[in-house]
């Protein structure tokens, strides 16, 4: 009698094929087959954040740079809106798919394995975050918050932070044992950063401390990105914020997969 | 002879200090339907799951279609078709659109998968629903699309895990019709089962799991001839009337006896029969009836309730 490993080794480079594709088709579909319910939040709130805050908050608001304070804050919610709306993706739809209608367990019953799984559900949040940059930017011309023709670039770009966000939120996910444990990421990790990244004020008017503690937060280094392309003043610094964040996201998307294969592959 | 398209050797399935399955062995040869049975957690399903590559091997061999499932996972689960315990189906697709989203999984081309799925469809005779949301799915179709997701990719092996568990009677034998057909045009069938008729109406042959090791297998006529003999009959009968009778029954060739709460099975074996009437207890409270498969289940794996199970 032969004796083999116990079982799959968890820690070992991600077994990720094209299958990963059909993942992503799966969740367009049902996306494209339920829009209009998902529309909404994508464009109500920013559209409500930029009429309240930039517009009606905005006269009281005297900035160090002569811009006007929708201006200032169009670059931000850039970031913080589809952060929230990748984080939210692999946060309660992941968990809702996996726990709640079974999917993962259908698809891994195929060729496709829980790496395909894995990726394939962080690749479709940062679809639906460049989506909801879509919208934003779309308002944001509207309000006559953006300069630069180079904000159109800003959607490409979008993916990497919703790669990012997608791939840390499913980390957590692979570890929550129920839907209200996720409320502690959101409420813990996603909310402090979206009030405290430099999207509504500048992060220079805060203790130096609190500058390098937000330094290691995720949504700061995408403010930073978009504040330059919407004005039209990208700098060589971007392309450090840019390695920041595919570093963390190759860090959070391998530990999500061997959180998954530790969760699912029993 | 041909090895078998699922070869198992001396399979193990630990959980922590728990054994799930207990180093069993057992071939199931092409084109056959292949039966599964046992109480709930005797490790039907982690078998399955073993086989299906989804839960890795503890020790042992496991070969399918000649691949062993540690090396060659994704090959063999795409020659397999998974009908999983619990409907898994996509509520937001629609019928048709399930089945689609299936089909890419295994790397279909869309006009081949178009094809594919009409013919799933027919099959299982849900052509007519194909538009229809999840939801508004009866248990029995629900149950049936799982079975032609399952045959989406045209499967050298079929796979069910308690196929008509939770349906009612006459969806479960329009279940059974279909997985009949399906043995019919040669598909080889592994399923497991509690329910003893199925595994008698569908399986050439089964294994009996009990407590995670292989307590019975073969054929399911030949095992009721085995071990419960032709006719069973049921006595209710207690207190000194019950010591009359089995002493009545003492050296009776060919009965055997099984006393359980306020009933008497008698087994009767051989051509001789047992004239039941030389007991003279009123005819309600004396049963007569085939043997089944039920009552080597029962005879084998007890007929208490497994605890923490």
């Amino acid at each position: 009698m032969s004796v083999q490993v116990a079982s799959m080794p968890r820690i070992q480079i991600p077994n990720v094929s094209l299958l990963a594709f059909r993942v992503w088709q799966r969740n367009r579909d049902v996306y494209l087959n339920i829009w209009r319910a998902e529309i909404v939040w994508p464009l109500v709130d920013p559209l409500i954040t930029l009429i309240a805050l930039g517009i009606g908050l905005g006269d009281f608001v005297e900035l160090p740079v002569e811009q006007s304070y929708v201006e200032f804050i169009a670059p931000g919610l850039l970031a913080a809106f589809p952060m929230w709306i990748a984080a939210g993706e692999t946060g309660w739809g992941s968990f809702f798919r996996m726990e709640n209608q079974r999917t993962f367990d259908a698809i891994v019953a195929t060729p496709a394995t829980i790496d395909d799984v894995v990726t394939g559900e962080i690749l479709w949040a940062a679809t639906r975050a460049c989506i909801s940059v879509v919208y934003i930017l779309v308002l944001a011309t509207a309000f006559g918050a953006v300069d630069s023709v180079l904000a159109i670039f800003v959607l490409p770009i979008a993916f990497l932070p919703g790669l990012m966000f997608g791939s840390i939120s499913l980390c957590w996910t692979s570890m929550a044992r129920s839907v209200s444990q996720l409320n502690y990421f959101f409420a813990a990790f996603i909310t402090p950063q979206f009030w405290l990244s430099g999207v509504f004020f500048p992060l220079s008017e805060l203790p130096g401390w609190v500058q390098t503690v937000a330094w290691f937060t995720p949504a700061k280094h995408a403010v930073d990105i978009y504040r330059g392309l919407v004005a039209g003043e990208v700098e060589v610094g971007h392309l450090g914020d840019v390695a920041w964040m595919i570093v963390v996201t190759g860090i959070f998307y391998c530990i999500a997969v061997f959180a998954m294969r530790r969760r699912l592959v029993r | 002879m041909e090895p078998g398209i699922i070869v198992a050797n001396n399979l193990v399935k630990r959980y922590g200090d728990f054994t799930a399955v207990d180093s069993i062995s057992f071939t199931v040869a092409r084109g056959e339907c292949f039966g599964i049975l046992g109480p709930n957690g005797a490790g039907k399903t982690t078998t399955i799951r073993m086989i299906s590559c989804v839960s890795p091997v503890t020790a042992g061999d496991l070969s399918v279609d000649g691949m062993a499932v540690q090396k060659q996972p994704r090959r063999i689960k795409a020659i397999l078709g998974v009908v999983p315990q619990e409907d898994n189906l996509d509520p937001d697709l629609s019928v048709r659109q399930n089945l689609r989203a299936y089909s890419r999984y295994f790397n279909m081309p869309a006009d081949i998968a178009r094809e594919r799925i009409d013919e799933v469809l027919e099959l299982m005779q849900l052509t007519g629903k194909q538009k229809d949301r999840i939801d508004a799915l009866s248990g029995g179709l629900k149950r049936r699309l799982t079975i032609a997701r399952g045959l989406i990719n045209e499967p050298k092996i079929l796979v069910l895990d308690e196929p008509t568990t939770g349906l009612d009677p006459q969806a479960r034998h329009l279940v059974w019709q279909k997985l009949r057909l399906l043995g019919q045009q040669g598909v080889t069938m592994l399923l497991t089962t509690h329910y003893m008729e199925e595994a008698a109406r569908l399986c050439d042959r089964v294994i009996i799991l009990h407590r995670g090791k292989i307590i019975a297998e073969g054929d399911p006529t030949e095992m009721v001839e085995r071990f419960a003999g032709r006719d069973v009959i049921e006595v209710l009968v207690e207190g000194d009337e019950r010591a009359a009778v089995l002493r009545q029954l003492e050296g009776v060739d060919g009965v055997t006896v099984e006393e359980v709460a306020d009933l008497l099975y008698l087994y009767v074996r051989g051509d001789n029969g047992f004239d039941v009437s030389a007991l003279n207890l009123d005819e309600e409270r004396v049963v007569q009836r085939r043997a089944n498969l039920e009552d080597v289940f029962l005879k084998l794996t007890g007929r208490g309730i497994e605890e923490d199970q």
